[in-house]
Protein backbone atom coordinates (compact mmCIF):
# COMPACT_ATOMS: atom_id res chain seq x y z
CA UNK A 1 0.00 0.00 0.00
CA UNK A 2 2.77 2.08 0.08
CA UNK A 3 4.73 3.87 -2.29
CA UNK A 4 1.50 4.42 -4.29
CA UNK A 5 2.94 7.78 -6.26
CA UNK A 6 3.33 7.86 -9.81
CA UNK A 7 6.58 9.40 -11.24
CA UNK A 8 5.81 12.67 -13.98
CA UNK A 9 6.33 10.25 -17.02
CA UNK A 10 3.40 8.05 -15.64
CA UNK A 11 0.86 11.20 -14.84
CA UNK A 12 1.57 13.07 -18.35
CA UNK A 13 0.51 9.60 -20.14
CA UNK A 14 -2.50 9.06 -17.72
CA UNK A 15 -3.46 12.93 -18.34
CA UNK A 16 -2.91 13.15 -21.65
CA UNK A 17 -3.27 9.44 -23.02
CA UNK A 18 -2.25 8.50 -26.70
CA UNK A 19 -4.30 6.74 -29.16
CA UNK A 20 -7.83 6.31 -26.72
CA UNK A 21 -10.64 5.49 -29.26
CA UNK A 22 -11.72 2.84 -32.13
CA UNK A 23 -10.67 1.97 -35.23
CA UNK A 24 -13.83 1.10 -37.62
CA UNK A 25 -13.18 -2.66 -39.23
CA UNK A 26 -9.95 -3.24 -37.44
CA UNK A 27 -7.87 -5.61 -38.69
CA UNK A 28 -7.60 -7.39 -35.22
CA UNK A 29 -8.76 -6.38 -31.96
CA UNK A 30 -8.78 -8.02 -28.40
CA UNK A 31 -10.27 -7.20 -25.12
CA UNK A 32 -8.76 -8.32 -21.82
CA UNK A 33 -10.08 -8.27 -17.89
CA UNK A 34 -7.03 -8.10 -15.51
CA UNK A 35 -7.59 -11.02 -13.33
CA UNK A 36 -5.13 -9.59 -10.76
CA UNK A 37 -7.51 -6.37 -9.69
CA UNK A 38 -10.54 -6.53 -12.84
CA UNK A 39 -9.39 -3.94 -14.76
CA UNK A 40 -9.72 -4.23 -18.26
CA UNK A 41 -8.58 -2.85 -21.68
CA UNK A 42 -9.84 -3.25 -25.71
CA UNK A 43 -7.00 -2.91 -28.29
CA UNK A 44 -8.26 -2.38 -31.89
CA UNK A 45 -4.93 -2.21 -34.79
CA UNK A 46 -5.19 -1.58 -38.32
CA UNK A 47 -2.22 -3.32 -40.54
CA UNK A 48 -1.25 -1.95 -43.41
CA UNK A 49 2.16 -3.44 -45.50
CA UNK A 50 2.82 -5.74 -42.08
CA UNK A 51 2.84 -3.27 -39.43
CA UNK A 52 0.98 -1.82 -37.29
CA UNK A 53 -0.57 1.53 -39.08
CA UNK A 54 -2.90 2.10 -36.22
CA UNK A 55 -3.76 1.36 -32.64
CA UNK A 56 -6.85 2.37 -30.51
CA UNK A 57 -7.42 1.82 -27.39
CA UNK A 58 -10.42 2.15 -24.35
CA UNK A 59 -8.73 1.25 -20.67
CA UNK A 60 -11.27 0.80 -18.06
CA UNK A 61 -8.48 1.05 -15.14
CA UNK A 62 -6.08 3.10 -12.69
CA UNK A 63 -4.14 5.81 -13.46
CA UNK A 64 -1.30 3.12 -13.90
CA UNK A 65 -3.46 0.92 -16.68
CA UNK A 66 -4.55 3.84 -18.48
CA UNK A 67 -0.74 5.37 -18.66
CA UNK A 68 0.48 1.83 -19.25
CA UNK A 69 -2.26 1.58 -22.10
CA UNK A 70 -1.00 4.95 -23.59
CA UNK A 71 2.86 4.33 -23.60
CA UNK A 72 2.33 0.38 -24.55
CA UNK A 73 0.48 1.04 -27.92
CA UNK A 74 3.11 4.26 -28.92
CA UNK A 75 5.63 1.28 -28.29
CA UNK A 76 4.08 -0.63 -30.80
CA UNK A 77 3.28 2.00 -33.56
CA UNK A 78 4.58 1.81 -36.68
CA UNK A 79 6.21 -1.53 -35.82
CA UNK A 80 6.13 -4.89 -37.93
CA UNK A 81 3.09 -7.51 -36.84
CA UNK A 82 6.43 -9.39 -35.92
CA UNK A 83 8.49 -6.68 -33.44
CA UNK A 84 5.29 -5.15 -31.97
CA UNK A 85 4.38 -9.40 -30.99
CA UNK A 86 7.96 -8.97 -29.06
CA UNK A 87 6.73 -6.39 -26.62
CA UNK A 88 6.97 -6.62 -22.88
CA UNK A 89 5.71 -6.00 -20.17
CA UNK A 90 9.37 -4.60 -18.73
CA UNK A 91 9.56 -2.90 -21.51
CA UNK A 92 6.59 -0.77 -20.75
CA UNK A 93 7.46 -0.58 -17.15
CA UNK A 94 10.72 1.02 -18.26
CA UNK A 95 9.64 3.36 -21.00
CA UNK A 96 7.27 4.89 -18.05
CA UNK A 97 10.64 5.05 -15.66
CA UNK A 98 9.22 2.85 -13.41
CA UNK A 99 5.68 1.60 -12.16
CA UNK A 100 4.97 1.45 -8.16
CA UNK A 101 5.85 -2.75 -7.05
CA UNK A 102 1.47 -3.08 -6.69
CA UNK A 103 1.34 -1.42 -9.96
CA UNK A 104 3.09 -3.45 -12.18
CA UNK A 105 0.79 -6.38 -12.89
CA UNK A 106 -1.05 -2.93 -15.17
CA UNK A 107 1.74 -3.34 -17.52
CA UNK A 108 1.37 -7.01 -17.77
CA UNK A 109 -2.38 -6.20 -19.07
CA UNK A 110 -1.43 -3.64 -21.23
CA UNK A 111 1.02 -5.96 -22.82
CA UNK A 112 -0.85 -8.94 -22.99
CA UNK A 113 -4.30 -7.10 -24.57
CA UNK A 114 -1.72 -5.43 -26.98
CA UNK A 115 -0.71 -9.33 -28.26
CA UNK A 116 -3.64 -10.46 -28.17
CA UNK A 117 -5.12 -7.93 -30.76
CA UNK A 118 -1.72 -8.88 -32.89
CA UNK A 119 -2.68 -12.67 -32.61
CA UNK A 120 -6.22 -12.17 -33.66
CA UNK A 121 -4.80 -10.28 -36.69
CA UNK A 122 -2.26 -12.87 -37.35
CA UNK A 123 -4.83 -15.40 -36.84
CA UNK A 124 -7.41 -14.11 -39.38
CA UNK A 125 -4.76 -12.73 -42.10
CA UNK A 126 -3.98 -16.91 -41.77
CA UNK A 127 -7.46 -17.85 -42.69
CA UNK A 128 -7.23 -15.57 -45.61
CA UNK B 1 -5.04 24.98 -10.54
CA UNK B 2 -4.71 26.56 -7.02
CA UNK B 3 -8.34 25.75 -5.78
CA UNK B 4 -7.44 23.29 -3.07
CA UNK B 5 -10.67 21.31 -1.80
CA UNK B 6 -9.88 19.03 1.03
CA UNK B 7 -12.79 16.19 0.69
CA UNK B 8 -10.84 13.58 3.31
CA UNK B 9 -11.71 14.34 6.67
CA UNK B 10 -12.74 10.89 7.45
CA UNK B 11 -8.63 10.29 6.80
CA UNK B 12 -7.38 13.15 8.95
CA UNK B 13 -8.06 16.43 10.15
CA UNK B 14 -5.79 19.73 10.87
CA UNK B 15 -4.95 20.56 14.01
CA UNK B 16 -7.30 23.55 15.47
CA UNK B 17 -5.39 26.76 16.25
CA UNK B 18 -6.87 26.88 20.08
CA UNK B 19 -6.03 22.88 20.04
CA UNK B 20 -2.43 23.60 18.99
CA UNK B 21 -1.90 26.56 21.19
CA UNK B 22 -2.66 24.05 24.49
CA UNK B 23 -0.39 21.95 23.31
CA UNK B 24 2.46 23.81 22.50
CA UNK B 25 3.90 24.81 25.77
CA UNK B 26 4.21 20.74 27.09
CA UNK B 27 7.48 20.22 24.18
CA UNK B 28 9.94 22.47 25.60
CA UNK B 29 8.70 24.64 28.41
CA UNK B 30 6.38 22.37 31.06
CA UNK B 31 8.51 18.72 29.74
CA UNK B 32 8.15 17.49 32.81
CA UNK B 33 7.00 13.47 33.53
CA UNK B 34 3.99 13.33 34.87
CA UNK B 35 5.53 10.10 36.73
CA UNK B 36 8.03 12.53 38.73
CA UNK B 37 7.08 13.83 42.12
CA UNK B 38 8.62 17.09 41.83
CA UNK B 39 6.58 20.66 40.46
CA UNK B 40 7.60 19.55 37.16
CA UNK B 41 6.11 15.68 37.42
CA UNK B 42 3.25 17.34 39.04
CA UNK B 43 2.91 20.23 36.01
CA UNK B 44 2.53 17.41 33.49
CA UNK B 45 0.17 15.55 35.40
CA UNK B 46 -2.41 18.09 35.87
CA UNK B 47 -2.64 18.68 32.36
CA UNK B 48 -3.20 15.06 31.83
CA UNK B 49 -5.62 15.00 34.70
CA UNK B 50 -7.68 17.86 32.68
CA UNK B 51 -7.30 15.69 29.56
CA UNK B 52 -8.60 12.91 31.15
CA UNK B 53 -11.63 14.89 32.50
CA UNK B 54 -12.30 16.67 29.28
CA UNK B 55 -12.47 13.43 27.56
CA UNK B 56 -14.71 12.22 30.23
CA UNK B 57 -17.15 14.54 29.79
CA UNK B 58 -17.30 14.44 26.41
CA UNK B 59 -18.66 10.92 26.22
CA UNK B 60 -20.38 10.68 29.65
CA UNK B 61 -17.96 8.88 31.26
CA UNK B 62 -15.89 9.00 34.93
CA UNK B 63 -12.49 10.47 34.49
CA UNK B 64 -10.96 6.95 36.12
CA UNK B 65 -12.56 4.97 32.79
CA UNK B 66 -10.34 6.62 30.71
CA UNK B 67 -6.87 5.26 29.25
CA UNK B 68 -5.00 7.56 27.26
CA UNK B 69 -3.45 5.52 23.99
CA UNK B 70 -1.56 6.36 20.81
CA UNK B 71 -4.49 6.50 18.63
CA UNK B 72 -7.73 4.35 17.38
CA UNK B 73 -6.13 1.15 16.52
CA UNK B 74 -4.28 0.78 19.86
CA UNK B 75 -7.72 1.66 21.53
CA UNK B 76 -9.24 -0.74 19.30
CA UNK B 77 -5.95 -3.44 20.06
CA UNK B 78 -5.94 -2.76 23.48
CA UNK B 79 -10.35 -3.78 24.24
CA UNK B 80 -10.47 -6.88 22.02
CA UNK B 81 -7.20 -8.45 23.72
CA UNK B 82 -7.21 -6.96 26.78
CA UNK B 83 -10.80 -8.30 27.29
CA UNK B 84 -9.88 -11.57 25.02
CA UNK B 85 -6.84 -12.33 27.77
CA UNK B 86 -8.64 -11.77 31.07
CA UNK B 87 -11.60 -13.46 30.22
CA UNK B 88 -10.93 -16.41 28.66
CA UNK B 89 -11.72 -18.49 31.38
CA UNK B 90 -15.16 -17.91 30.97
CA UNK B 91 -14.86 -18.60 27.00
CA UNK B 92 -13.51 -17.68 23.76
CA UNK B 93 -15.97 -16.14 21.77
CA UNK B 94 -15.95 -12.95 20.16
CA UNK B 95 -19.28 -11.00 17.83
CA UNK B 96 -17.99 -8.70 15.41
CA UNK B 97 -19.45 -7.31 11.98
CA UNK B 98 -17.57 -7.52 8.43
CA UNK B 99 -17.06 -3.80 8.12
CA UNK B 100 -15.09 -3.09 10.88
CA UNK B 101 -11.88 -1.26 10.44
CA UNK B 102 -9.09 -3.18 9.88
CA UNK B 103 -7.66 -2.53 13.67
CA UNK B 104 -10.89 -4.33 15.00
CA UNK B 105 -10.93 -7.30 12.07
CA UNK B 106 -7.14 -7.78 11.88
CA UNK B 107 -7.20 -7.92 16.12
CA UNK B 108 -9.94 -10.43 15.46
CA UNK B 109 -8.01 -12.61 12.95
CA UNK B 110 -5.11 -12.51 15.18
CA UNK B 111 -6.90 -14.03 17.88
CA UNK B 112 -8.65 -16.52 15.97
CA UNK B 113 -4.98 -18.05 15.46
CA UNK B 114 -4.58 -18.00 18.95
CA UNK B 115 -7.86 -20.52 19.59
CA UNK B 116 -10.76 -17.90 19.76
CA UNK B 117 -13.62 -17.88 17.99
CA UNK B 118 -15.01 -15.41 15.84
CA UNK B 119 -18.58 -14.17 14.55
CA UNK B 120 -18.39 -11.74 11.64
CA UNK B 121 -22.24 -10.32 11.17
CA UNK B 122 -23.50 -9.50 7.74
CA UNK B 123 -24.62 -6.46 7.48
CA UNK B 124 -27.70 -5.56 5.01
CA UNK B 125 -27.70 -3.27 1.65
CA UNK B 126 -27.01 -0.01 3.69
CA UNK B 127 -24.38 -1.61 6.17
CA UNK B 128 -26.82 -2.22 9.25
CA UNK B 129 -26.20 -4.48 11.55
CA UNK B 130 -29.20 -6.25 12.37
CA UNK B 131 -29.60 -6.38 16.14
CA UNK B 132 -31.73 -8.95 15.65
CA UNK B 133 -29.08 -11.09 14.18
CA UNK B 134 -26.84 -10.39 16.46
CA UNK B 135 -28.79 -11.44 19.53
CA UNK B 136 -28.80 -15.01 17.85
CA UNK B 137 -24.91 -14.89 17.28
CA UNK B 138 -24.64 -14.56 21.46
CA UNK B 139 -23.55 -17.73 22.79
CA UNK B 140 -22.54 -19.30 26.21
CA UNK B 141 -19.24 -18.62 25.70
CA UNK B 142 -19.23 -15.17 24.40
CA UNK B 143 -17.22 -13.02 26.08
CA UNK B 144 -16.74 -9.43 24.17
CA UNK B 145 -19.14 -7.83 21.36
CA UNK B 146 -17.17 -5.65 18.97
CA UNK B 147 -19.51 -3.72 16.69
CA UNK B 148 -18.54 0.35 14.91
CA UNK B 149 -20.77 3.32 15.71
CA UNK B 150 -19.96 4.53 12.45
CA UNK B 151 -18.15 3.60 9.33
CA UNK B 152 -15.13 4.86 8.08
CA UNK B 153 -16.08 4.31 4.44
CA UNK B 154 -20.04 4.54 4.32
CA UNK B 155 -20.58 6.44 7.20
CA UNK B 156 -23.27 4.06 8.20
CA UNK B 157 -24.67 4.58 11.71
CA UNK B 158 -24.84 1.41 13.47
CA UNK B 159 -27.82 0.65 16.13
CA UNK B 160 -25.24 1.67 18.74
CA UNK B 161 -28.20 1.60 21.82
CA UNK B 162 -29.64 -1.48 20.42
CA UNK B 163 -26.72 -3.29 21.18
CA UNK B 164 -26.07 -1.92 24.15
CA UNK B 165 -29.64 -2.93 25.15
CA UNK B 166 -28.79 -6.31 24.04
CA UNK B 167 -24.95 -7.02 25.34
CA UNK B 168 -26.23 -5.41 29.07
CA UNK B 169 -29.01 -7.78 29.12
CA UNK B 170 -26.81 -11.00 28.22
CA UNK B 171 -24.15 -9.24 30.93
CA UNK B 172 -21.63 -9.57 27.97
CA UNK B 173 -19.08 -6.67 26.99
CA UNK B 174 -19.50 -4.26 24.62
CA UNK B 175 -16.99 -2.53 22.63
CA UNK B 176 -17.59 -0.05 19.77
CA UNK B 177 -14.95 1.57 17.70
CA UNK B 178 -16.12 5.54 17.72
CA UNK B 179 -13.42 6.69 15.91
CA UNK B 180 -15.15 8.36 13.09
CA UNK B 181 -18.30 9.24 15.30
CA UNK B 182 -16.74 11.31 18.38
CA UNK B 183 -17.35 14.81 17.51
CA UNK B 184 -20.10 14.30 15.04
CA UNK B 185 -22.39 12.35 17.06
CA UNK B 186 -23.70 12.70 20.41
CA UNK B 187 -22.64 9.96 22.65
CA UNK B 188 -23.38 9.18 26.11
CA UNK B 189 -21.88 5.35 27.15
CA UNK B 190 -23.72 5.41 29.87
CA UNK B 191 -27.37 5.99 28.25
CA UNK B 192 -25.74 3.88 25.25
CA UNK B 193 -24.74 0.98 27.48
CA UNK B 194 -21.40 0.91 25.75
CA UNK B 195 -19.07 -0.84 27.88
CA UNK B 196 -15.95 0.13 25.96
CA UNK B 197 -15.27 2.80 23.21
CA UNK B 198 -12.22 3.93 20.82
CA UNK B 199 -11.42 6.97 19.72
CA UNK B 200 -9.14 9.40 18.24
CA UNK B 201 -7.95 12.67 18.52
CA UNK B 202 -6.63 13.59 14.74
CA UNK B 203 -10.18 12.98 13.88
CA UNK B 204 -11.41 15.96 15.66
CA UNK B 205 -9.33 17.93 15.12
CA UNK B 206 -6.30 17.36 17.44
CA UNK B 207 -3.00 15.68 16.89
CA UNK B 208 -1.69 12.69 15.24
CA UNK B 209 -1.10 9.92 17.45
CA UNK B 210 -2.88 10.09 20.38
CA UNK B 211 -6.08 8.36 21.17
CA UNK B 212 -8.31 6.84 24.10
CA UNK B 213 -10.25 3.93 25.37
CA UNK B 214 -12.74 4.03 27.43
CA UNK B 215 -13.38 1.34 29.77
CA UNK B 216 -16.39 0.64 32.51
CA UNK B 217 -15.48 0.27 35.68
CA UNK B 218 -15.31 -2.86 36.75
CA UNK B 219 -13.90 -4.15 33.63
CA UNK B 220 -10.80 -6.38 33.64
CA UNK B 221 -8.34 -5.77 30.54
CA UNK B 222 -5.29 -7.62 30.38
CA UNK B 223 -2.35 -4.87 29.37
CA UNK B 224 -1.20 -4.87 25.78
CA UNK B 225 2.25 -3.32 26.71
CA UNK B 226 4.50 -4.29 29.84
CA UNK B 227 6.52 -1.80 31.75
CA UNK B 228 5.77 1.54 34.50
CA UNK B 229 2.49 1.58 35.95
CA UNK B 230 1.16 4.10 34.08
CA UNK B 231 -2.53 4.61 32.95
CA UNK B 232 -3.56 2.40 36.02
CA UNK B 233 -1.32 -0.25 34.97
CA UNK B 234 -3.45 -0.54 31.85
CA UNK B 235 -0.98 0.67 29.44
CA UNK B 236 2.46 1.25 30.24
CA UNK B 237 4.99 4.26 28.84
CA UNK B 238 5.40 7.66 29.69
CA UNK B 239 2.44 9.48 28.44
CA UNK B 240 2.54 11.99 25.64
CA UNK B 241 1.51 14.90 27.60
CA UNK B 242 1.03 17.00 24.61
CA UNK B 243 -0.89 14.84 22.31
CA UNK B 244 -2.99 14.08 26.05
CA UNK B 245 -3.76 17.83 26.06
CA UNK B 246 -4.38 18.22 22.65
CA UNK B 247 -6.49 15.77 22.44
CA UNK B 248 -8.34 16.98 25.69
CA UNK B 249 -8.62 20.41 24.06
CA UNK B 250 -10.10 19.02 20.79
CA UNK B 251 -12.63 16.81 22.46
CA UNK B 252 -13.74 19.62 24.41
CA UNK B 253 -14.29 21.58 21.76
CA UNK B 254 -16.13 19.16 19.88
CA UNK B 255 -18.51 18.43 22.36
CA UNK B 256 -19.34 22.21 22.65
CA UNK B 257 -20.20 22.69 19.12
CA UNK B 258 -21.70 19.17 17.97
CA UNK B 259 -24.90 19.92 16.63
CA UNK B 260 -23.67 23.25 14.47
CA UNK B 261 -20.91 21.18 13.01
CA UNK B 262 -23.17 18.09 11.90
CA UNK B 263 -25.76 20.65 10.58
CA UNK B 264 -22.90 22.69 8.61
CA UNK B 265 -21.40 19.12 7.43
CA UNK B 266 -24.83 17.55 6.29
CA UNK B 267 -26.09 20.88 4.70
CA UNK B 268 -22.45 20.68 2.03
CA UNK B 269 -22.92 16.98 1.95
CA UNK B 270 -26.59 16.91 0.99
CA UNK B 271 -25.32 19.85 -1.76
CA UNK B 272 -22.71 17.28 -3.23
CA UNK B 273 -25.16 13.94 -2.85
CA UNK B 274 -27.93 16.32 -4.93
CA UNK B 275 -25.24 17.68 -7.53
CA UNK B 276 -24.05 14.52 -7.93
CA UNK B 277 -27.45 12.14 -8.33
CA UNK B 278 -28.63 15.17 -11.01
CA UNK B 279 -26.00 15.79 -13.45
CA UNK B 280 -24.27 12.15 -13.18
CA UNK B 281 -25.90 8.90 -14.80
CA UNK B 282 -25.25 5.56 -13.52
CA UNK B 283 -24.12 6.40 -10.22
CA UNK B 284 -24.98 5.17 -6.85
CA UNK B 285 -24.72 6.48 -3.33
CA UNK B 286 -23.42 4.29 -0.65
CA UNK B 287 -24.68 3.63 2.95
CA UNK B 288 -27.61 4.56 4.45
CA UNK B 289 -29.78 7.99 3.25
CA UNK B 290 -30.70 9.10 6.20
CA UNK B 291 -28.90 6.95 9.55
CA UNK B 292 -25.01 8.70 8.27
CA UNK B 293 -22.65 10.33 9.55
CA UNK B 294 -23.22 13.99 8.71
CA UNK B 295 -19.91 14.37 6.48
CA UNK B 296 -20.14 11.17 4.90
CA UNK B 297 -20.62 11.06 1.09
CA UNK B 298 -19.73 7.65 -0.92
CA UNK B 299 -20.29 7.33 -4.56
CA UNK B 300 -19.88 4.14 -6.95
CA UNK B 301 -19.71 5.50 -10.49
CA UNK B 302 -20.24 2.83 -12.81
CA UNK B 303 -17.31 2.05 -15.85
CA UNK B 304 -14.98 4.03 -14.16
CA UNK B 305 -12.18 3.11 -11.81
CA UNK B 306 -11.51 4.91 -8.42
CA UNK B 307 -8.12 5.28 -8.47
CA UNK B 308 -8.29 7.20 -11.78
CA UNK B 309 -10.85 9.35 -10.80
CA UNK B 310 -9.48 10.44 -7.50
CA UNK B 311 -5.91 10.99 -9.66
CA UNK B 312 -7.88 13.61 -11.92
CA UNK B 313 -9.81 15.07 -9.12
CA UNK B 314 -6.21 15.67 -6.64
CA UNK B 315 -4.75 17.63 -9.72
CA UNK B 316 -8.24 19.74 -9.73
CA UNK B 317 -7.46 20.29 -5.84
CA UNK B 318 -9.85 18.14 -4.61
CA UNK B 319 -8.81 15.62 -1.84
CA UNK B 320 -10.86 12.17 -1.81
CA UNK B 321 -10.44 8.81 -1.27
CA UNK B 322 -11.45 5.30 -2.88
CA UNK B 323 -12.32 2.15 -2.16
CA UNK B 324 -10.94 0.67 -5.36
CA UNK B 325 -9.00 -3.00 -5.29
CA UNK B 326 -6.07 -1.64 -7.44
CA UNK B 327 -5.72 0.80 -4.97
CA UNK B 328 -5.91 -0.89 -1.70
CA UNK B 329 -2.55 -3.25 -2.44
CA UNK B 330 -4.83 -6.50 -1.75
CA UNK B 331 -6.23 -6.49 -5.28
CA UNK B 332 -10.19 -6.67 -3.91
CA UNK B 333 -12.40 -4.23 -3.57
CA UNK B 334 -13.45 -2.46 -0.01
CA UNK B 335 -14.72 -4.87 2.64
CA UNK B 336 -16.96 -2.65 3.41
CA UNK B 337 -18.76 -2.46 -0.27
CA UNK B 338 -18.29 -6.07 -0.52
CA UNK B 339 -20.40 -6.89 2.72
CA UNK B 340 -22.82 -4.47 1.36
CA UNK B 341 -23.50 -6.56 -1.74
CA UNK B 342 -21.72 -4.28 -4.38
CA UNK B 343 -20.48 -6.09 -7.19
CA UNK B 344 -16.60 -5.79 -7.73
CA UNK B 345 -16.67 -3.90 -10.93
CA UNK B 346 -18.82 -0.87 -8.98
CA UNK B 347 -16.95 -1.24 -6.01
CA UNK B 348 -14.23 -0.56 -8.47
CA UNK B 349 -15.58 3.38 -8.91
CA UNK B 350 -15.92 4.48 -5.56
CA UNK B 351 -14.88 7.18 -3.96
CA UNK B 352 -15.74 8.56 -0.75
CA UNK B 353 -16.26 12.34 0.12
CA UNK B 354 -15.87 13.75 3.64
CA UNK B 355 -16.80 17.12 4.93
CA UNK B 356 -14.70 19.10 7.56
CA UNK B 357 -14.04 21.81 8.82
CA UNK B 358 -11.62 22.62 6.15
CA UNK B 359 -14.74 23.40 3.64
CA UNK B 360 -16.23 26.62 3.07
CA UNK B 361 -19.31 27.73 0.95
CA UNK B 362 -18.78 27.18 -2.60
CA UNK B 363 -16.82 23.93 -1.98
CA UNK B 364 -19.65 21.33 -2.89
CA UNK B 365 -20.26 23.08 -6.19
CA UNK B 366 -16.85 23.29 -7.33
CA UNK B 367 -16.34 19.31 -6.57
CA UNK B 368 -19.88 18.69 -8.53
CA UNK B 369 -18.80 20.83 -11.23
CA UNK B 370 -15.25 18.71 -11.39
CA UNK B 371 -16.65 14.94 -11.20
CA UNK B 372 -18.88 15.63 -13.85
CA UNK B 373 -16.35 16.85 -16.43
CA UNK B 374 -14.06 13.82 -14.98
CA UNK B 375 -16.36 11.22 -15.07
CA UNK B 376 -16.98 11.98 -18.48
CA UNK B 377 -13.38 12.33 -19.31
CA UNK B 378 -13.36 8.58 -18.05
CA UNK B 379 -16.24 7.29 -19.06
CA UNK B 380 -14.99 8.21 -23.13
CA UNK B 381 -11.90 5.83 -22.97
CA UNK B 382 -13.90 3.09 -20.51
CA UNK B 383 -14.51 0.00 -22.87
CA UNK B 384 -17.09 -1.12 -19.92
CA UNK B 385 -18.82 2.17 -20.80
CA UNK B 386 -19.09 1.83 -24.49
CA UNK B 387 -20.65 -1.94 -24.08
CA UNK B 388 -23.21 -0.78 -21.77
CA UNK B 389 -24.01 2.19 -24.13
CA UNK B 390 -24.50 -0.25 -27.13
CA UNK B 391 -20.97 0.38 -29.17
CA UNK B 392 -21.59 3.81 -29.98
CA UNK B 393 -18.81 4.24 -32.66
CA UNK B 394 -17.62 7.65 -33.17
CA UNK B 395 -20.58 9.58 -31.72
Amino acid sequence: MSEMSYNEIVLEHFTNPRNVGEIQDPDGEAILTSKVCGDMMKVQIKVENGAVADIKFKTFGCGAAIASSSIATEMVKGKTVEEALKITNNAVVDALGGLPPAKLHCSVLAEQAIKMALEDYVNKHKQG
Amino acid sequence: MDRHVYLDHAATTFVKKEVLDEMLPYFAEKYGNASSLHRDGREARAAIDRARSRTAGAIGARDEEIIFTSGGTESDNLAIKGVAEAYEQKGRHIITTKIEHDAVLNTCEYLEKKGFEVTYLPVDEYGLVSPETLEKAIRSDTILISVMFANNEIGTLEPIDKIGEIARAKNIIFHTDAVQAVGSVPIDVEKMKIDMLSLSAHKIYGPKGTGALYVKKGIKLSPQSHGGAHESKRRAGTENVPGIVGLGKAIELAGANIGGYAERLRAMREKLIRGIQENVSDVRLNGHPEKRLPGNANFSFEFIEGEALLLLLDMAGISSSTGSACTSGSFKPSHVLSAIGLPAEIAQGSVRFTFGDANKEGDADYCIEQIIKIVQRLRAMSPLFAQEKGMRKNV
